[in-house]
């Protein structure tokens, strides 16, 4: 298949960057990701720079692959990774706009890869769990209500991409901190903490600059392991909780 | 004292604000419509001005309408100060435009918002304050009352103006998107979202949004249509 690429094109920072296009020749089974290397192969032939994107994993799981394809963070497949995306989405002879995620908060370092260290510092300030929890069979020990245990899985399956603050029309990480939170506090071994957690990782969030939650719902329709903004609310009581009532259990 | 400020300017803090006083509003609009229908009760007018003497002079009322005022001040500015916070969050937005399927009017709430802060100021100007602060509204004397002013008879030569008619039911249209995505989304924000209810609170939301709209609406176009 062949395919236009208008891809957004960024020395630094500082650059202004613009949108440069491309041709490719790519087959349908190729995922996004490969279609990309095929690209930079080309480039690098062509003695051009190559296009900068983050990768690891390839698998969904890692959260690098950040790509803003035709204005949607992840591109057109919902629940999917940029690299879990397979060419077959597409048409032969379709133009495709890849952007970097857009906000403030996370500037561009080179064309497509921004900087996500807000998203560190808000684990740093409360994603984690104090006391040392044993291995697995030390987990498995504690009985969890069924109900409790699958929520908190559904929220810990956040990979930290940032596709939801690149999908939010006011910049907000919300979905991706009530994740990190509505995991670790519905737990026990996350709940002795719960109260000073909730409290430093909203604050931190703050600080970082992301945006407010309007309840638009882009985060949740865009996320590729599909968080529920019900995580949001979830976050949203506990918070209240702990500024009025500084409630420990 | 530190809760309370840290709570006030955190992001989720303003937005509860927002939350609690817009839900207020809502239910402001509730009475105030049920109020403002006696408008057409078709009796010249005589229910509403003694409505409006009650509501104007009740000392109970006096007091929550302060905090009425409050709410609007508040929730006004607290929304223009998200809005712009957000914009610079944002900075610069995909030049390909997102397809997600969300509310047009949850993202267009603070002009939504202004819209409906522009017709308040008007609003209020038009009737409120000529009410409370002036005395341009000539008396009326009922069987058994004190003169009181016919609050009716302002209306009606305010309704008399077709443009306004317009821009009355024009701002309902926006008042009504507002409430489209502003019920729910309180309930939302106050973290009151549960599975078994959303489809409730939601349904109440659409319901409002335009059942309310609606009734506001059809006072100056039934004055304007069949009573005049
Ligand atoms: C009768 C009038 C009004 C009612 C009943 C009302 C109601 C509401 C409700 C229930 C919400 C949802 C709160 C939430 O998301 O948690 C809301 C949001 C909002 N309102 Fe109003 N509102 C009114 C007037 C205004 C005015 C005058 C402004 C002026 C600018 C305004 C600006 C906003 C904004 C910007 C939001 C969205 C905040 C956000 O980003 O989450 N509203 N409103
Ligand atoms: S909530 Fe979803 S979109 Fe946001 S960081 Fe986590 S996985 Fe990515
Ligand atoms: S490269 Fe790891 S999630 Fe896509």
């Amino acid at each position: 298949m062949k395919l236009t690429l208008k891809v957004w094109r960024q020395k630094n920072s500082k650059a202004k960057g613009e949108l440069e296009s491309y041709q490719v020749e790519a087959s349908e089974h190729m995922s996004f990701l490969e279609m990309m290397d095929v690209l930079n192969e080309q480039l690098i032939v062509e003695k051009k720079s190559p296009i900068a994107f983050d990768h690891d994993c390839r698998e969904g799981i890692c959260g690098s692959c950040s790509m803003t394809i035709n204005g949607s963070p992840h591109g057109p497949q919902s629940g999917t990774t940029t690299c879990q995306l397979h060419m077959r989405k597409f048409k032969d002879g379709d133009t495709i706009v890849v952007e970097p995620w857009r906000s403030s908060v996370f500037p561009v370092i080179k064309d497509l890869t921004v900087d996500r260290g807000a998203f560190d510092r808000i684990i740093q300030s409360g994603g984690y769990i104090s006391v040392n929890t044993g291995q697995a069979p030390d987990g498995n020990a504690i009985p969890i209500e069924k109900d409790l245990a699958s929520n908190a899985f559904d929220a810990a399956a956040c990979i930290g991409c940032g596709a939801c603050v690149a999908a939010c029309p006011n910049g907000s990480a919300m979905l991706f901190t009530a994740a990190k939170v509505s995991h670790l506090n519905q737990l026990p071994q996350g709940k002795v903490e719960q109260t000073r957690r909730t409290a430093s990782m909203v604050a931190q969030m703050d600080k970082e600059g992301f945006g407010m939650c309007s309840n638009v719902g882009a985060c949740e329709a865009e996320c590729p392991k599909e968080i529920s903004i019900e995580h949001i609310a979830r976050m949203n009581r506990e918070y209240v909780a702990s500024i009025f009532g500084g409630r420990k259990s | 004292m530190s809760w309370i400020t840290s709570f006030f300017s955190s992001s989720i803090g303003r937005k509860v604000i927002m939350s609690l006083t817009g839900l207020f509003l809502i239910t402001f609009l509730i009475v105030h419509l049920i109020g403002n229908l006696q408008l057409i009760a078709g009796d010249g007018g005589e229910a509403f001005n003694q409505y409006a003497y009650f509501m104007t002079t009740n000392p109970l009322i006096k007091f929550v309408s302060i905090g009425l005022y409050a709410m609007i001040v508040l929730h006004a500015y607290q929304g223009l100060v998200i809005y712009f916070k957000n914009k610079s969050a944002k900075g610069g937005k995909p030049t390909a435009k997102n397809k997600a399927d969300v509310k047009w009017a949850s993202k267009n709430m603070a002009l939504l918002g202004t819209l409906i802060l522009f017709f308040l100021i008007v609003h209020m100007g038009d009737f409120w304050f000529k009410m409370k602060f002036t005395d341009t509204i000539p008396l009326v004397t009922y069987d058994g009352w004190e003169p009181i002013k016919n609050l009716y008879q302002q209306v009606t030569i305010t309704f008399d103006n077709p443009l306004f008619v317009v821009s009355y039911v024009f701002s309902m249209v926006v008042l009504g998107f507002h409430l489209w995505h502003g019920f729910g989304s309180g309930f939302q924000t106050l973290g009151l979202n549960h599975s078994k209810y959303n489809g409730l609170i939601d349904g109440i939301g659409k319901f409002l949004a335009i059942v309310l709209p609606i009734g506001y609406a059809i006072i100056p176009l039934y004055y304007y249509f069949v009573m005049r």
